[in-house]
């Protein structure tokens, strides 16, 4: 009943849709672990920032993909404007948990280091790092997880992936394509849930 | 009056900076405010190398936030500050506080690295060779009452409350400093632990001779432990003296710490 070109298919934008989710999260995370170190530095941009994090949350998905539509060199048709608007939609769990996980740090132990001599740089990457890890990381979690799921809408606007089927699917009122679509996306959430949950174990100290 | 070790400062006119010279620690009309609130009221004193005050002191009488200020945590908002002669401004403070050991009530040791990465902090921020730091740190647990052999590879949360605080003395003890601070390191034990420690700290400190601040608000440990001692009260010096002389003071905070023993 599955056709071998339905397989393909499946194999093609199943590739796609990680491709996607990867580029994005490494723009978000690249992104996201500096402004949220920044954050815990600067107290006055945390308001700006997480607020403006925020809205982009509250946009509903769908639209947010159609306002980047007539954005000038960000917006368009196809996988850049999709990546912009995954970007976006990952930022706030990541910069939420970075904030959270280093303000998070035991204040004994931040004033110990520094007491001892520490620079600033060494506080950060051989204290507060290690200490915020598994916070942080289950930010980029959190992040990852929902962006597989709502980069299936990036097939409305030209991005690919598997929301190709699932759109396609509900045009045609074809469960079969909806759940080609449907089953590795969720498939891949699974798996990533997994993956990053054993690496947060990894880096829990207490 | 012949009191080796102690002067209180009325003055400090034609003081020369001379190494010799120098008193390990000093406090020059220092006073510190935070808005409208002093938090410290213009104190002086000068505490020569090797001896140990204890700075007594109600919750509030300023005693952390002098503290605080020998290691650059907290500045003066007038006065300065001196060690070995030059004021903490003016020092590189990355260099005064590896010089300077730091023991707290919370410990604070680093929960993700063992025993022996926490003691061996400073030596390795100072780039000591490893073997150097491995020796050391070994000699320090011992120093201390800990078999290095058990605990060194263990974590934090994986000790009593004292043996945690044996380590945070380790750990201030490891790059040899010149100067140890103590703040209310032995509030939080129990007694008998409390008074374990104390020996502990007085077997070490005619060892290896540091010049120590100790802050409580405990007079019984600070008759123990100070080779002088100086009593606060809200951000003033109410006396400054030796423990042998501290129970014949006539000041109203003396008094009121002296009825608790």
């Amino acid at each position: 009943m599955i056709s071998s070109f339905l397989w393909q298919e499946m194999a093609r934008l199943t590739g796609e849709h990680f491709l996607l989710v990867l580029v994005s999260m490494a723009i978000a995370a690249a992104a996201g672990l500096p402004l949220g170190v920044l954050l815990t530095r600067r107290a006055s941009l945390r308001t700006p920032v997480l607020g403006f994090a925020n809205v982009m949350q509250t946009i509903p998905s769908l639209a947010l993909f159609g306002f980047l539509i007539p954005i000038p060199f960000i917006g368009g048709i196809g996988k850049r404007t999709a990546i912009v608007a995954l970007v976006l939609y990952a930022l706030l769990p990541i910069l939420r948990n970075t904030l959270a996980g280093i303000l998070g740090v035991d204040p004994a132990v931040r004033e110990s280091a520094i007491a001892m001599g520490m620079t600033a740089r060494q506080l950060l990457w051989q204290v507060e790092l290690p200490l915020a890890a598994p916070t942080i990381i289950a930010g980029v979690r959190i992040a990852t997880v929902t962006t597989i799921g709502t980069a299936t809408i990036a097939a409305a606007i030209g991005g690919g992936g598997l929301g190709v089927f699932i759109f396609r699917g509900i045009a045609s009122v074809d469960t079969t394509q909806i759940l080609a679509g449907a089953i590795p996306a969720a498939l891949l959430a699974l798996l990533s849930d997994g993956g990053f949950s054993w690496v947060e174990r990894r880096f829990a100290h207490s | 009056m012949d009191r080796p070790g102690l002067a209180v400062r009325r003055e400090s006119l034609g003081r020369s900076l001379s190494r010799t010279q120098a008193a390990a620690l000093e406090f020059r009309q220092v006073s510190y405010r935070i808005g409208s609130t002093l938090i410290l009221d213009n104190l002086n004193f000068r505490l020569e190398a090797g001896r140990t005050l204890v700075l007594l002191g109600r919750s509030g009488s300023g005693k952390t936030t002098a503290l605080k200020m020998l290691n650059g945590l907290v500045f003066p908002t007038a006065g300065e500050v001196l060690v070995d002669g030059v004021p903490t401004t003016q020092w590189d403070l990355i260099q005064l506080r590896r010089g300077i050991g730091y023991v707290i009530q919370e410990v604070g040791l680093f929960p993700h690295f063992t025993v022996g990465e926490n003691v061996g902090l400073v030596p390795r921020l100072e780039r000591w060779p490893p073997q150097r730091i491995a020796a050391r740190t070994a000699e320090l647990l011992d120093q201390v009452g800990l078999d290095p052999a058990r605990f060194l590879h263990r974590y934090p949360r994986q000790l009593s409350g004292g043996q945690r605080q044996r380590v945070g003395v380790a750990r201030a003890l490891a790059a040899d400093p010149k100067v140890l601070l103590f703040d209310e390191p032995f509030g939080a034990l129990d007694p008998v632990t409390r008074l374990e420690l104390q020996d502990q700290f007085l077997a070490l400190r005619d060892r290896v001779r540091k010049t120590s601040i100790f802050v409580t608000h405990d007079v019984r440990e600070a008759l123990r432990l100070g080779t002088e001692i100086a009593l606060l009260d809200r951000g003033r010096l109410e006396v400054l003296t030796t423990p042998e002389e501290f129970p014949n003071s006539s000041g109203p905070e003396a008094r009121a710490f002296l009825s608790t023993l």
